[in-house]
């Protein structure tokens, strides 16, 4: 049996992180779940991650 | 290196806001006390606006404000001076001063006079008229006008008299206590109101005015849970002003909204206004009215957050969610998030439910971009025709623009520098 197979055999123990869509649907399986309130720096907006960047060092 | 220079810079920020002394001193007379201010001044929350952009409210307080002026007799006359050109809309911001709502001051209107003691400098605010049919919710019927005439002559002169029987009152003090008590300063002001009431109420009654005058003056405060609303907004408005113009700083100095626009002013980019549209508040409105009848954003009380307390300071008021919507965890999940944005923990201004940690201090551009969460505000809403007055409370955020526009403003002029 691989591993992958091994880890689906135990109880698992999720931790979510960015999308808060696949914790709920987790929560509603009453599945175990943490979520991490994770969020690409500036929501993703390249122009301001350039324009943060230039603001540090 | 240029970070460095920022560090320093926000430092130097957090540590004059820290330092700030905000103390009432004194009731004078706008058009006498406002720098700046003529009998041909109106003054108006937010950033800049021209009549014709004006939202319903700040136009119905502007015809009340005339009308109160006897510069105009009715609304239709108030209208064609107000769009002729004669007169001078300003913010209140510059000039020294701040107004919930639509926020208007004319001449004639008493104003608390508050001192930050450490810095010297003065802020200034109107008196909270109570709920309902209000001028700053753009109300200008008959019982308006007559209500702030009787708060220009009799709220006024009485509580003047009773503050120099009492001498100063240190804001500061009394606001670090109303946390403790389950205000915020900004949407919940029982706890301040009546500490206020309790530090007046006896040198009131010592005044020489009438009996009859003396305990409506009391009756008026009791019956409105946002008189102090009017002191905690010029006391964070004193205790921010010294706090602009220092350079390199990325902290934010000035929130507020006209009703159109929400705008910022960032302490390292000088007078520059960063704006962006007014949002919508979600909350609870009061019975026959609906989110159809709110009108966008509008007033300067959002000077409350910007200063560290209201909307950032929810977790010590966790009753406000009665008043705003949500529940109590969402009182303190919304503060601890605002530790996200901010530069510091205050050092006054402390939040019981949070083991006396102090309430987030000092909105930083920086963070509010990097992390993408806006500052949590709490706020009345007022109805989008001029008249109605307020229609619920909730929370708001400000537009995302105002933070990105600001931060691309302060590296341009790092780069007009050759410092990035």
């Amino acid at each position: 049996m691989s591993k992958i197979n091994e880890l689906f055999q135990q109880e698992l123990k999720v931790i979510n992180m960015g999308l808060e869509s696949f914790y709920n649907d987790l929560k509603k399986q009453n599945i175990e779940v943490t979520h991490v309130d994770w969020r690409p720096p500036a929501g993703g907006n390249k122009k301001m991650i350039s324009l943060l960047n230039k603001l540090k060092g | 290196m240029v970070e460095e220079k920022i560090e320093a810079a926000n430092k130097k920020v957090l540590e004059i806001i820290m330092n700030g002394q905000p103390t009432l001193i004194d009731v004078g007379v706008a058009g006498e006390v406002i720098p700046g201010m003529t009998s041909k001044t109106i003054l108006h929350a937010g950033p800049p606006v021209t009549w014709e952009k004006m939202c319903g409210p700040m136009k119905g307080a502007v015809i009340g404000a005339l009308i109160y002026e006897g510069l105009a007799k009715n609304e239709q006359e108030a209208a064609e001076l107000a769009s002729s050109g004669e007169m001078v809309f300003a913010p209140c911001h510059h000039h020294g001063a701040v107004g919930p709502m639509a926020g208007v001051v004319s001449a004639s209107m008493p104003v608390w006079i508050v001192q930050n003691k450490a810095y010297g400098n003065k802020a200034y605010c109107t008196f909270n008229e109570g709920l309902g049919k209000v001028l700053r919710y753009g109300a200008y019927s008959s019982e308006v006008i007559e209500r702030l005439k009787w708060m220009e002559k009799v709220l006024a002169s009485i509580i003047k008299e009773a503050l120099s029987l009492h001498g100063p009152i240190d804001l500061k003090s009394m606001i670090a206590q109303v946390l403790q008590m389950g205000d915020e300063g900004h949407n919940r002001n029982k706890a301040g109101t009546s500490l206020l009431i309790r530090e007046l109420a006896s040198h009131i009654l010592q005044t020489k005015f009438s009996e009859r005058d003396k305990a409506d003056v009391l009756e008026f405060m009791h019956g409105n849970d946002h008189f102090f609303l009017n002191l905690t907004m010029p006391a964070c408005k004193s205790t921010l002003d010294p706090a602009h113009g220092i350079e390199f700083s990325t902290i934010v100095t000035t929130m507020a909204r006209n009703g159109t626009e929400f705008g910022i002013r960032v302490s390292g980019l000088g007078d520059r206004w960063f704006t962006g549209p007014a949002g919508k508040v979600q909350g609870l409105f009061f019975p026959g009215f609906s989110e159809e009848d709110a009108n966008p954003d509008i007033g300067d009380s959002v000077i409350t957050e910007t200063a560290g307390i209201g909307g950032f300071a929810m977790a010590a008021a966790p009753a406000i969610v009665q008043f705003v919507g949500g529940s109590a965890r969402d009182a303190v999940n919304s503060t601890l998030k605002m530790y996200e944005i901010t530069a510091a923990e205050n050092n006054t201004y402390k939040i019981p439910a949070l083991d006396f940690r102090g309430t987030p201090t000092g909105i930083d551009i920086r963070k509010v971009v990097e992390t993408d969460i806006l500052p949590n505000i709490n706020t009345g809403i007022a109805h989008k025709d001029p008249g109605v007055g307020q229609v619920g409370a909730g929370l708001v955020k400000p537009p995302m623009k105002c933070f990105e526009d600001a931060l691309e403003a302060f590296v341009e002029n790092l780069e007009a520098k050759n410092l990035v």
